[in-house]
């Protein structure tokens, strides 16, 4: 697929992502004044902001295998800019469950991380994206160039976070576990894509290597 | 800043709260007056006078039920839009809003009950057979789920003890175990998955069955029972995780040994037969010190046995309830 652009990216695709990814949120404020997003508002605004940091947590993996495959390179532009959206959400379900579950209650957070196993999953996500976040910009990303830890090594850990925030989904389940299988489904193909283009890479040294990608 | 939201944003505490209780108590006085003066002329056309009959008579005794347990001092009534559209009724659907919607399901005319083990009078019995010997009263309970949220509920019904009496359990009836309705042949909705074993079963020992807090509801805020909550007779045990008052109660019966319970079957290490409100043994999983009462923002505290210790806790004195859970 040709790029459209750089122009119509930044004009225009771009804002139609924002808005996409923001919608959710939007959604939920409007829906917790509005009184129309359940009995227990609290409750849905924790399982939503949730479940849409994981599925915009999915869709950024998504782009590079999607890339690679339509040979759209332009795409992967559009990666940190859907990887923030899942830090947003991220930062959402956690502040809520700590201000609104533990009153701030800091005692009660390192308890609930030692002792309770899906909120020790949680948490770890929860620290991963903030350094995946944090290590973000531009500028940071060219400095880590030649660091001990390069940047596409730290940013590989995304999949880990993934399979932690979905066996914080799968944990804290009662019984209907349909909806983190999916998920986890989902990270088990892009993963899988991930590993086997990673394993041609080092055994068959293609000319037209996919370094932009990385 | 967030205490300004609690006061004047949110909405479902503050004002509208004094309007739901005022509409509450002009609902019930239109049932107890209305009812008795209109009801026969103008419905007549439409049901068979037997029906009816039973229909408001059972209505009509629910309406002039009187309160016998106050709203306590941390309580506010939660509405009824709160209690019937907030429900975990896997029957009808395992959503909190799924027994809402698809509460025409469950079918309550005609209900029986089947009595049954070691008593002197076992047999099936017609639910209005079942109800008539008994006084209805209002109570207002806490109700507190294991998954840490909770309610302030005006049910109405009669003690679980009065039930007990009437059938003459023997002395060999150490436990009394209930089911809730299940056909295989037409299955409610949330039953065409086996998310749990049908039929749901709960059951209590005897003498937390005879504890006089024990409680069978056939109605809540003056009004028959709506399906979603369990109707036309449910088990209210406010000490006991919500899971324990089992609803829509097609079966119960008299036996010398501890039934299995559903919860307890589907995984006993999370959910014991107890089950008792404990804010010191945590779930497996949660804990269990705090919950959300529905409409507030923020947790409060879980209390002993739900509040209810001075009145439950000498049952269980001597066991260990890290154990016992």
């Amino acid at each position: 697929m040709k790029s459209p652009g750089n122009q119509k990216i930044r004009q225009l695709i771009k804002p139609a992502l924002h808005i996409s990814l923001f919608f959710p949120a939007v959604y939920l404020v409007y829906g917790f004044f509005a009184g129309t997003i359940g009995i227990n508002p609290i409750e849905t605004i924790t399982h939503v902001t949730g479940q849409w940091g994981l599925r915009i947590l999915l869709l950024s993996l998504a782009i590079t295998p999607l890339a690679r495959i339509t040979r759209s390179g332009w795409l992967i532009q559009l990666r940190r800019l859907v990887g923030l959206y899942c830090f947003f959400y991220a930062v959402l379900h956690f502040s809520i469950y700590l201000v609104f579950d533990l009153s701030l209650d800091f005692g009660f957070l390192v308890e609930d991380i030692l002792e309770r196993p899906y909120i020790t999953v949680g948490f770890l996500t929860f620290v991963i994206l903030t350094l995946l976040a944090i290590t973000s910009p531009i500028r940071i990303r060219q400095r880590m160039a030649h660091t001990m830890i390069t940047w596409n090594r730290l940013h590989q850990m995304v999949y880990a976070a993934g399979i932690l925030s979905i066996v914080h989904f799968l944990w804290i389940t009662r019984v209907d576990d349909t909806e983190p299988l999916i998920y986890a489904l989902i990270l088990a193909l892009l993963l899988g894509y991930r590993i086997r283009t990673a394993y041609q890479k080092t055994h068959r040294r293609q000319p037209n290597s996919t370094a932009l990608y990385q | 800043m967030f205490k300004n939201i609690r006061k004047n944003r949110y909405p479902n505490i503050g004002e509208n709260q004094v309007t739901d209780q005022a509409l509450y108590e002009k609902r019930r006085h239109f049932i107890k007056t209305g009812l008795q003066a209109g009801l026969g002329i103008s419905l007549s056309s439409y049901l068979p006078i037997l029906a009816m009959a039973s229909a408001q008579g059972l209505s009509e005794r629910i309406g002039s039920a009187k309160n016998t347990r106050h709203l306590e001092p941390n309580d506010e009534l939660n509405t009824e839009e709160q209690i019937t559209h907030y429900n975990n009724f896997y029957e009808l659907g395992t959503g909190k809003e799924d027994p809402y919607r698809n509460a025409d399901a469950l079918i309550t005319d005609p209900w029986s009950v089947s009595i049954e083990g070691e008593c002197e009078n076992p047999g099936e019995y017609a639910i209005e057979d079942i109800l008539k010997p008994h006084d209805l009263e209002e109570r207002i309970y806490r109700l507190r789920c294991v998954e840490a949220w909770s309610m302030v509920v005006p049910w109405i019904g009669f003690p679980l003890t009065e039930l007990v009496k009437h059938f003459k359990p023997t002395s060999k009836a150490k436990y009394i175990a209930f089911e809730t309705i299940y056909d295989k042949e037409s299955p409610l909705p949330g039953q065409n998955r086996r998310s749990i074993e049908w039929p749901y079963r709960e059951g209590l020992r005897m003498d937390e069955a005879l504890n006089p807090l024990s409680f069978m509801a056939v109605g809540l805020y003056g009004k028959v029972m709506p399906n979603q909550n369990g109707a036309p007779l449910r088990l209210v045990v406010p000490w006991k995780y919500g899971f324990k008052s089992i609803k829509s109660i097609v079966k119960i019966r008299f036996q010398e040994d501890q039934p299995p319970t559903s919860w307890n079957m589907t995984n006993a290490r999370e959910y014991g037969f107890y089950s008792n409100v404990n804010p010191e043994v945590s779930h497996p999983r949660w804990s269990q010190a705090k919950e959300r009462r529905v409409g507030e923002l923020f947790k409060r505290d879980t209390l002993m046995f739900n509040g209810y210790a001075d009145e439950v806790a000498s049952m269980y004195s001597g066991m260990d309830l890290g154990q016992n859970y």
